[in-house]
């Protein structure tokens, strides 16, 4: 299986423990990932606030070098990437005089879109194109028992996507449950972490975090899965700044599904990203 | 009590609501059948001064002063809860966004919000580099803020610094100036026809 890669500037950045996994596990699955060639930032939901047209631009930009690629599918990992570059050929699509500006603008880059290649999360690929059972048979370090709690946060599921509910997904569960690990019922999996407003309302983010810790923690889990850079961040790095603000003690280890995958696969923690875990890292010998 | 001022018709801006349903994504205002879903849903509704379902039908009618300076826009999250509940298929969120553009490009936003000021420093880091660049954004806002926050965000800087998490030279992409050029030929926050 091969896909052309987009990783978005945080798996560059501040996850690169997501790009590690996802690298190593769809290496361990045969997946074949392509980076595109010289991608830029899709904007996330920043740009779309300052200037929707110039948002509209650059997650164009990126559809259109997929489609010069030779493109068939595209393949993002981040929740924010997977939202903004699909809203983008939704509206081109969608929207005859988005469409109209939108290509003369690229017409003076020398590019063309026409029909935005397909965006797809890797969440779905792997529960979808790889299959249960493809991933059952790579699982050679079962993590049985582990509890986890499946976080989705909002932009995998909302505004839609074609594989899961947006309400209630479920797509974590199944894909983890191959691992031996006990998925625990989780009512906050779709809530919000705040996202940007963690530096522009610090105060409601903390909260927003902090109600989403304490329901995991309430629920006895060992581990939290996350799908998005933005809300590992939030959770992780600001967990020691919860836990002051409100006097609470979490010490919950925030993971990506790809480092719980790549456990379960015998992948070596160092190989996972695991050791760049900014609040408590996660340590399965000693669960 | 809250005290509601009674505008007159005269200072109404009728187009506003052209302006923002010409957005990508935020047509079918006039769709709206104020039911309050959008609010109900909303995980920020209850910190707003005005709540999404006020907003729409401020929007609406025109009231584009108190709606680009209102607060409630800088607290929108876009977790895109009230767009997928919404019964009349409006995508407020992008509503939302819109609003955010529209006032930060009329010069109206709440002066007591960051929201805009971070915004625009994101926009700035995508426009010089082609990607993001987290210091250069926190820098950039704290600038354009309080520069002693800075002084707040180093232990978080640190730390990601210690844990391999923080990229200290920005990273280019390799043709910055079809960015550059394709922000100036599509931006300007309305569409060009």
């Amino acid at each position: 299986m091969r896909y052309t890669y987009f990783p978005g500037c945080s798996n560059h950045s501040s996850s690169r423990d997501y790009e590690e996994s996802t690298r190593e596990v769809c290496a361990a699955l045969g997946i074949e990932l392509v980076e595109l060639q010289d991608w830029n930032c899709c904007g996330s939901t920043a740009v779309m606030a300052v200037d929707p047209m110039a948002a509209m631009a650059l997650s164009a930009r990126n559809l259109a070098l997929a489609a010069a690629g030779g493109s068939r599918e595209m393949v993002v990992t981040c929740n924010s990437c997977f939202s903004t570059l699909r809203r983008a050929g939704q509206f081109y699509q969608s929207e005859p005089l988005t469409r109209d500006a939108v290509d003369r603008a690229l017409g003076e880059v020398g590019l063309t879109l026409q029909k935005p290649v397909p965006v797809r999360h890797l969440l779905d690929v792997l529960l979808n194109d790889v299959g249960l059972d493809g991933i059952g048979a790579r699982v050679s370090n079962p993590l049985v028992g582990l509890k986890v709690v499946p976080y989705y946060g909002c932009l995998v599921g909302r505004p839609k996507n074609d594989f899961d509910d947006r309400e209630n997904p479920c797509s974590l569960e199944r894909l983890l449950g191959t691992t031996g690990a006990v998925l625990l019922p989780f009512e906050h999996k779709a809530r919000c972490c705040g996202g940007a407003l963690m530096t522009t309302k610090t105060e409601v983010a903390l909260e927003l975090c902090r109600d989403i810790l304490q329901e995991a923690v309430e629920r006895g889990a060992e581990v939290m899965a996350v799908t998005c850079p933005m809300c590992h961040l939030n959770l992780d790095a600001y967990q020691g700044q919860i836990n002051q603000r409100f006097g609470t003690k979490f010490n919950l280890p925030i993971l990506y599904f790809t480092q719980i995958l790549g456990l379960s696969f015998g992948l070596r923690e160092k190989e996972l990203g695991l050791t760049r875990a900014m609040y408590r890292r996660f340590d399965y010998a000693r669960v | 009590m809250e005290v509601t001022e009674v505008l007159s018709e005269r200072e109404l801006d009728r187009g506003f609501s052209h302006q923002v349903q010409d957005l990508p994504g935020a047509g079918g205002l006039e769709k709206c059948i104020q039911c309050g879903t959008c609010s109900g849903s909303c995980q920020m509704s209850a910190r707003m001064d005005y709540t999404p379902r006020r907003l729409i039908e401020m929007a609406r009618v025109g009231m584009k002063r108190e709606v680009l300076s209102s607060r409630a826009i800088w607290y929108c999250a876009s977790c895109y809860s009230c767009t997928v509940r919404c019964p009349r298929g409006i995508n407020i969120t992008e509503v939302m966004s819109g609003l955010k553009s529209l006032a930060i490009k009329n010069e109206m936003c709440s002066r007591r919000d960051d929201g805009p000021a971070f915004y625009t420093s994101f926009y700035d880091v995508i426009k010089r580099y082609g990607r993001l660049h987290e210091g250069s954004v926190i820098a950039g806002f704290a600038w354009k803020t309080n520069p002693w926050r800075l002084w707040g965000m180093a232990p978080l800087g640190w730390k990601m610094f210690l844990s391999g998490n923080l990229e200290v030279l920005p990273e280019k992409i390799k043709k910055p100036a079809e960015i550059s050029l394709l922000l100036e030929k599509l931006g300007g926050g309305v569409m060009k026809r």
